[in-house]
């Protein structure tokens, strides 16, 4: 037994302080939000407060400002991930049979990755400017200029709930397309080229090809895909806050709500926003984590 | 870990494979080709369209900007936003630069010891502790954006760049471990460490001569993508941050909020503090992709 701690002891003993810090900062902080978010702790004084149970949570979801903001979140995160999966799929498509120039197109697809969402949300919100006609702005004097007038729309700032998140989702899908095209472009090039080949003598068509042997294939990544862009549209705050600014009830989502909230020093109900929050993630994140790790364990 | 694993270790290199050419017939006709071309040009059109807008905006002056010309080349070519720009970002610059690299190097260095571990230094229980610490890279930062303020108000932190660093490094431990252990469970065979266990080597002694060596271009990989996560964070300025102590992105929401915004001084702001970054992607791309995709489980 000595002999077994020793061997494993140090390693133990590196991962200590992580453990510690983590235990803390996010297990430890977690739970003092959650406790908060328990509490009557609805100004900045300080002092003891009141236990109310779940009241703050019952209130949240009987209140019409959180549910919009639930809804936005839910119409933004469809719009968002339906977009962009379109997109990355598209141009992994039509480069994986390589192109020449194919470097060249991928960096630039990849771009905004790198670029900071307030950084881009300064542009796109020069480019979604709602102004129409005479005085159009933005994206809708480019459309003017090209003739395509019948496309002049006030994006974000006018419409229903679905064209407003639609316009949010615009740039979250530009910034993002990229990253998508670049899964799903390691995923067709991970596949062996016999099985391409070997469909081909079967005379399989191209549509066939993709339908039956390539796309199967890609699943696993989709589904990352699929959970990473999720994850990503919940916890979307600076590219609204840097947009529409953050008072916008039309854009208002839980992150940003939860902001506002705390500009009003309302602890217990900004903590119980973020809370709900986390919960949307957890439900999303988890039972990937465990089904990769169930996965990883077969092998 | 089983996708992350494959995206970290072989997605990378496979991205920038080039596709093996079919001894059969590809199944694309010149036509298809052509068309091919065609869309991939038309999507280099939409995500560079911002790009064009950014670049031209910054050289304009106000009496250049009205609706009519907003998509035409500057009347006359003026460096004055950009000078205004700079004198307003450049405390912000230099917070931000003093800020994101010492965090990219601690996270990093943490994030290699632990990786190291989990993969080949393991320990009983290491899953458990290694899906402990995963966990950590998802959780929307509201859920502990307010005790965490509280915490550094009591250790009587100095708010601004101590304060981030300190944040920075902390939730960027796990997306480093995670990397790092991918990294080591592709690139270092249990072989050698198991043989230089045998020959009496402990952790520390196994991980200075064999591990360490190794370690560059993991440590490119996690240097450029907590520079970049860091740099472009906004969330963390926000909350923990005021205007006399922010990051460049607090900055620039500044400089590009408000009533009257000034779009050109804007749009060069957006250009100067993307800089650093875009910097970053041009010349170390393929390591940035590397990020990417082992961060295929963050966002």
């Amino acid at each position: 037994m000595h002999g077994r701690i020793r061997t494993w002891g140090p390693g133990a003993l590196v991962l200590l302080p992580t453990v510690l810090l983590l235990g803390y900062f996010v297990y430890g902080l977690i739970a003092w939000s959650f406790n908060t978010s328990l509490t009557d702790r609805h100004t900045a004084r300080k002092g003891p407060a009141h236990y109310v149970g779940f009241e703050n949570y019952v209130n949240l979801f009987g209140e019409d400002r959180f549910l919009n903001s639930l809804k936005n979140l839910g119409v933004l995160t469809v719009a968002f991930i339906v977009g962009t999966l379109i997109f990355g799929l598209l141009w992994a498509l039509l480069l994986e049979k390589g192109v020449t120039g194919e470097g060249v197109f991928r960096s630039i697809f990849l771009f905004p990755m790198a670029i900071s969402m307030i950084a881009s949300g300064v542009v796109w919100g020069w480019l979604l400017n709602p102004s129409q006609g005479d005085d159009a702005r933005g994206l809708n004097r480019l459309f003017a200029i090209l003739h395509l007038n019948f496309l002049e729309n006030p994006w974000w700032t006018a419409g229903s709930r679905w064209t407003t998140m639609a316009a949010i989702a615009l740039p979250a899908v530009w910034q993002m397309s990229g990253y998508i095209m670049a899964l799903f472009l390691a995923g067709f090039r991970g596949i062996p080229p016999e099985l391409r080949e070997a469909a081909r003598v079967d005379g399989a068509s191209e549509f066939k090809l993709y339908r039956y042997v390539l796309f199967p294939q890609l699943s696993p990544i989709a589904l990352s895909a699929l959970i990473i862009l999720g994850h990503i549209s919940l916890k979307l705050f600076d590219l609204i806050y840097a947009i529409t600014g953050p008072n916008q009830f039309r854009t208002e989502v839980p992150s940003i709500y939860m902001w506002n909230t705390l500009l009003r020093s309302d602890q217990a109900k900004a903590a119980a926003i973020a809370i709900v929050l986390l919960a949307c993630v957890a439900v999303l994140v988890i039972p990937y984590l465990s089904w990769t790790a169930r996965q990883e364990a077969k092998q | 870990m089983s996708t992350a694993e494959a995206a970290t270790g072989q997605a990378a290199a496979a991205l920038t494979r080039k596709p093996r050419r079919s001894t059969i017939a590809d199944g694309s006709t010149r036509r298809s080709r052509t068309f091919r071309y065609l869309f991939l040009l038309l999507f280099l059109l939409f995500v560079l369209t911002p790009v064009y807008v950014v670049v031209v905006t910054s050289f304009k002056t106000a009496s250049d900007t009205t609706a009519a010309a907003q998509w035409s080349l500057p009347e006359t070519w003026t460096l004055e936003p950009w000078s205004k720009a700079w004198d307003v970002l450049r405390p912000y610059m230099i917070r931000s630069l003093s800020l994101a690299i010492p965090a990219a190097i601690i996270s990093s260095m943490i994030g290699s010891a632990n990786g190291f571990v989990l993969a080949r230094w393991r320990f009983p229980g290491a899953n458990i502790v290694f899906a402990f610490i995963l966990f950590g890279m998802f959780i929307p930062y509201q859920a502990v954006m307010l005790p965490l303020r509280t915490t550094f108000t009591e250790l009587d932190v100095t708010r601004g760049v101590p304060t981030l660093i300190i944040a920075h490094c902390i939730y960027g431990i796990p997306i480093c471990t995670l990397i790092f252990r991918n990294y080591y469970a592709t690139i270092v065979p249990t072989e050698i460490i198991e043989s230089a266990r045998v020959d009496g080597a402990g952790l520390i002694q196994t991980y200075a001569r064999i591990i360490l060596p190794i370690s560059i271009s993991g440590f490119v990989v996690t240097l450029i993508w907590q520079f970049t996560s860091v740099w472009n964070d906004f969330l963390f300025a926000l909350f923990l941050t005021q205007q006399n102590n922010g990051p460049v992105t607090l900055g620039l929401a500044a400089l590009s909020g408000g009533q009257k915004v000034d779009y050109a001084a804007s749009m060069a702001g957006a250009l100067i503090t993307s800089f650093p970054t875009l910097l970053v992607y041009i010349l170390l791309g393929r390591w940035f992709i590397g990020g990417l995709m082992a961060g295929a489980l963050k966002g």
